[in-house]
């Protein structure tokens, strides 16, 4: 944990120690910063974990990153949709703070990865619809770092949750996982919805154009066999005279 | 006393920076020109709050950054009918909200105002965002301030929350479905039409080519 909190503790705090401190002091004050470090990312970790939902547009032969700080022990969960575009397939690719691929994954349609973070750092998630040539896809991810945010941030709970509490508790959580299946309905209908409508707008114009095509074909057929008996007989009146 | 007084101010210094680091965490970057469009499908009279926090690198002491003044992001919001809801050019540092009047989807787009070409010198801006809908737009400890409330009565708060955003979208569900019904019954009409259509069309197209054949045939003695 020491050595690990060497490199996490900013650059700068060090420097400033350095600068102003004697040497004597500026061992225990560098110790107590480093405690007040770990304090503080122990808070951050238990109380400001959140997710991010968000749905975007990827255009044909593109691919797109998103990046985020997690903090070593911390619970991920990355979940993602394809909701529109070609064969609905994405490619997905998840790295941890060193590069090392986590998680790749070729022509997706949906898929849900948990890991716990092993190192602190900027994690790395791209898709990618490079093998696509002409269709633009519409992607929805669900990234969630630890645990929500609780109710009272300033928490010093001494005793325990009441029954009526913790009952508060289970139904917030059962709420969460309804919200989180009506998302997913939600996508798969939009899957369906623009499918359906596509295929309307898809018949409405090839009736048109067949009702088209076929009229012109057959006025052409017409055109075209009176003129093979036309030129006959202009060619036998020309060796009758 | 001097280390006392370096270590407070240390420690206010931390807590800046971690709660700065910690406003907005997921970001991704963005060219000069680049238009980042991202699209929330929701139920009406819901709630979007974004957040957003802008970094430019900086070649010199290669990490980025917060963004200089002059740099700011121009915020779109288009409603399912493709009309400008919000349309305002923020800082480098951000927050809009908007609330539906029409379920659907919703589109925020974002791109800085860049015009001095010389800042972004081919470099990327990274944007920081968060956007919380419906619920998730709640400030509990505002409200608990606010209407006094103890801690179940919060919690509660939260339920009905909760539930009241389930209901609006059950609502849009019904809605939609209710459009992928209209769509497929259109569909089927369309189908009916032109198979009838189509199959006149072909009768009577081979009646006239016969008949015009036929009169042409005999006007040239061939028949």
């Amino acid at each position: 944990m020491g050595s690990n909190d060497r490199k996490y503790c900013p650059r700068r705090y060090q420097i400033i120690s350095l600068a102003i401190l004697p040497p004597a002091k500026m061992r225990s004050f560098n110790r107590a910063v480093r405690v007040l470090v770990q304090m503080l990312w122990a808070h951050l970790l238990f109380g400001w974990a959140f997710g991010s939902e968000l749905t975007f547009e990827l255009p044909d032969n593109a691919k797109q990153c998103f990046y985020e700080d997690i903090i070593i022990g911390t619970k991920c969960t990355l979940e993602f949709q394809v909701v529109t575009g070609g064969h609905y397939d994405v490619d997905c690719r998840l790295e941890d703070a060193d590069g090392t691929v986590l998680y790749k994954e070729m022509k997706k349609q949906y898929d849900s990865f948990t890991f716990t973070a092993a190192k602190n750092g900027t994690y790395k998630f791209c898709f990618s619809n490079e093998f696509s040539t002409f269709t633009h896809k519409t992607v929805y991810f669900d990234f969630q770092v630890g645990e929500d945010p609780p109710l009272f941030p300033n928490e010093n709970r001494v005793t325990a949750l009441t029954q009526m509490e913790s009952a508060c508790v289970s139904i917030h959580e059962a709420l969460k996982s309804v919200i989180d299946y009506q998302t997913h309905f939600r996508l798969r209908e939009a899957q369906g919805r623009s499918r359906a409508e596509d295929l309307n707008t898809r018949v409405a114009f090839w009736s048109i154009g067949e009702a088209f095509i076929l009229l012109v074909v057959s006025i052409s057929q017409v055109v075209l066999l009176r003129s093979f008996f036309s030129d006959r007989k202009t060619t036998t009146t020309r060796v009758g005279s | 006393m001097v280390a006392v007084k370096m270590q407070s101010c240390l420690l206010s210094v931390l807590l800046l920076n971690v709660y700065y680091t910690f406003v907005s965490s997921l970001y991704f970057h963005i060219g000069e020109t680049e238009k980042k469009c991202f699209i929330e499908e929701i139920p009406d009279e819901t709630m979007i709050i974004g957040n957003y926090r802008t970094q430019l690198y900086d070649k010199q002491k290669e990490e980025y950054l917060p963004a200089t003044q002059g740099l700011g992001m121009f915020v779109e919001v288009k409603d399912p009918d493709e009309k400008l809801i919000l349309s305002r050019q923020y800082g480098s540092e951000g927050r809009f909200t908007f609330t539906s009047h029409t379920p659907g989807e919703h589109q925020i787009c974002l791109h800085s105002n860049s015009s001095k070409f010389a800042l972004f010198s081919g470099g990327m801006l990274r944007v920081h965002l968060d956007i919380q809908v419906g619920e998730h737009t709640n400030n509990y400890a505002e409200i608990a301030a606010k209407d006094k409330l103890t801690e179940l009565q919060l919690r509660v708060r939260q339920l009905v929350e909760q539930v009241d955003q389930i209901q609006k979208e059950q609502n849009y569900q019904r809605y939609r479905e209710e459009r992928f019904r209209q769509t497929s019954e259109s569909t089927n009409q369309r189908v009916l039409w032109w198979s009838i259509v189509q199959t006149l069309i072909l009768v009577a197209i081979g009646f006239w080519q016969m008949r015009h054949l036929k009169s042409f045939f005999e006007a040239k003695k061939l028949v």
